[in-house]
């Protein structure tokens, strides 16, 4: 589904991604694991269009995004769910969830509306609420349900556990393996890489800008160098 | 009697400085910059008007309505040329560049149309006599009033409930996210000053109406002092906008009517300090501090 070869993204004069090469198939959780600075989020805004890389190329579904600007290709069927969440703090939760359709047809937006409520009633019970009154743990469900908005073919998460509490990581990351089971496409990028490995199909360990390590999540969490640098030993 | 006479003249001063402030307040609420070019654009409506009725004797409906199009258009292409380049750039870059297209106008204007003064001939004429020979409210006055609550009426209800305007608030929380919904952000930023610069064709007739001398520079102090009333309120605030606008107007008309007429400017930027030291972010403005 998503095929991602040899990308190079400098910030300036720095090479902050360094020759990336990684795929997602149909159906997969895969997540990009790796300490901070590691260009975990350089590479998912790289895809999504937000920068841009010099060389290399990422293909979607089979057609090339180079250039292409991120809202068209929200419009392919790539959502992203940015770091920190970046929910619209002064509109209310249906509003943002609305913005999340802002490509789809009128029609779908109700159905997909009520898809979002049954999977997090708590953004039901909010919908006129103000989105900056939530809690970070709701705000996270605003910012996932309001990717889910666009009906995507692929979910990027970034860091979808960051600052929460430990329960709220578990809710959170049960919500991911219900999408997972539900089919949904996902790459997940994540510091907490044991949460992450335990829910993902396949990984890829980062660091300084380039891959490495890849395996499917058990192998990962088997790995010695992996457990030696992520998992505490 | 002459109490009721100038809080009627400082609402409908006001009512036309609240127009022009959203036109400051809407595109500094998305593109994050003061389009200090805003009060010249006011200006060059005024002057699409004038022709259009006095050179082409065009029924008024017709030469508000071509003012507020070149207007329209004229916007657009500022942004375009001027300030789209300029979107990476430190907001200082933007800001002088902004004066710089104002002076480009100021003195297009003078080639255009010479620096003479001329006479602008209202849309409307004549007046409505409240109590004979005492109280009195011009057309252009109640025009005023109207427009300025048909306007905010309409901007309330084109972001509170239409797609674009929905579209447009989340622009100017959050760019990069407004993006990731597909949102495109510069189509959005163009129809912002579209949007500012229709109300300032729309407030350049009333202004002129109001008072009628038109010069290439008729443009800049209402849009100095619109732009305080968009301050004032708050910028970035649409109610703001207008709680400001008419309260400058109403400031302004009582400075000149009970203190100084020569002062009414001094009076108005006195009550602008006073409040900015007690509200920095305005009247209706929210403080938000800034990320580091």
């Amino acid at each position: 589904m998503l095929k991602v070869n040899d990308i190079n993204v400098y910030y300036g004069a720095i090479h902050a991604i360094k020759g990336v090469s990684f795929e997602v198939n149909a159906g997969e959780v895969v997540t990009l694991i790796g300490a901070n600075g590691a260009g975990k989020s350089t590479i998912l805004n790289t895809v999504c269009g937000l920068l841009h890389s010099r060389t290399g190329s990422i293909e979607f579904l089979g057609k090339p995004l180079g250039g292409t600007p991120a809202h068209k290709i929200v419009e392919q069927g790539m959502a992203h769910v940015p770091e920190g969440r970046r929910i619209f703090l002064q509109m209310t939760v249906e509003e943002n969830l609305e913005m999340g359709a802002y490509t789809q047809p009128r029609s779908t937006i109700d159905p997909n509306l009520e898809r979002v409520y049954d999977q997090f009633p708590r953004l039901k019970e909010r919908r006129k609420q103000i989105a900056g009154t939530l809690s970070g743990g709701e705000q996270q469900m605003l910012a996932m349900g309001r990717g889910l908005m666009s009906s995507p073919k692929l979910l990027m998460l970034d860091e979808p556990s960051m600052g929460l509490a430990p329960i709220l990581v578990e809710q959170i990351f049960d919500i991911i393996r219900r999408l997972h089971e539900k089919g949904t496409t996902i790459l997940l990028v994540e510091q907490n890489a044991q949460m992450a490995l335990s829910v993902a199909d396949r990984g890829y360990v980062l660091e300084t800008g380039k891959i490495v390590a890849t395996g499917t999540g058990q192998e990962l969490l088997r790995n010695a160098a992996v457990k030696k640098a992520y998992l505490g030993g | 009697m002459s109490f009721l006479n100038n809080v009627i003249t400082g609402i409908s001063l006001g009512s036309i400085y609240a127009i022009i402030a959203l036109g400051y307040t809407m595109v500094y609420g998305i593109a994050k910059m003061l389009n200090f070019a805003h009060g010249d654009v006011i200006m060059v409506g005024a002057y699409v008007c004038f022709f259009a009725m006095g050179s082409f004797n065009l029924p008024p409906v017709v030469g508000v309505l071509l003012a507020v199009v070149v207007c329209t258009v004229l916007g657009m292409v500022i942004e375009r040329l001027a300030y789209k380049p300029l979107r990476a750039a430190p907001s200082l870059a933007v800001l002088i560049t902004a004066i710089g297209v104002s002076y480009l106008l100021q003195n297009s204007a003078q080639i255009l149309w010479g620096a003479a003064t001329k006479t602008f001939r209202p849309i409307v004429e004549g007046s409505l006599t409240l109590v004979p020979g005492q109280l009195s409210v011009s057309y252009v006055a109640i025009l005023s009033v109207v427009c300025c609550v048909v306007v905010m009426v309409g901007l309330t209800l084109f972001t509170g409930q239409t797609k674009m305007g929905k579209a447009m608030r989340a622009c100017s929380e959050d760019k990069g996210a407004a993006q990731l919904m597909g949102i495109d952000v510069n189509a959005t930023i163009s129809m912002t000053f579209a949007i500012g610069s229709a109300l300032a064709a729309l407030a350049g007739v009333l202004m002129c109406s109001a008072y009628p001398v038109l010069s290439p520079t008729t443009g800049s102090m209402p849009g100095i002092r619109a732009f305080t009333a968009a301050v004032f309120g708050g910028i970035g605030s649409v109610p703001g906008a207008l709680l400001g606008g008419i309260l400058l107007g109403v400031i302004e008309t009582f400075g000149k009517a009970y203190i100084s007429t020569d002062l009414s400017d001094a009076v108005v930027f006195a009550v602008l300090i006073i409040v900015l030291l007690v509200r920095p972010a305005g009247l209706m403005g929210k403080y938000v501090p800034e990320k580091v």
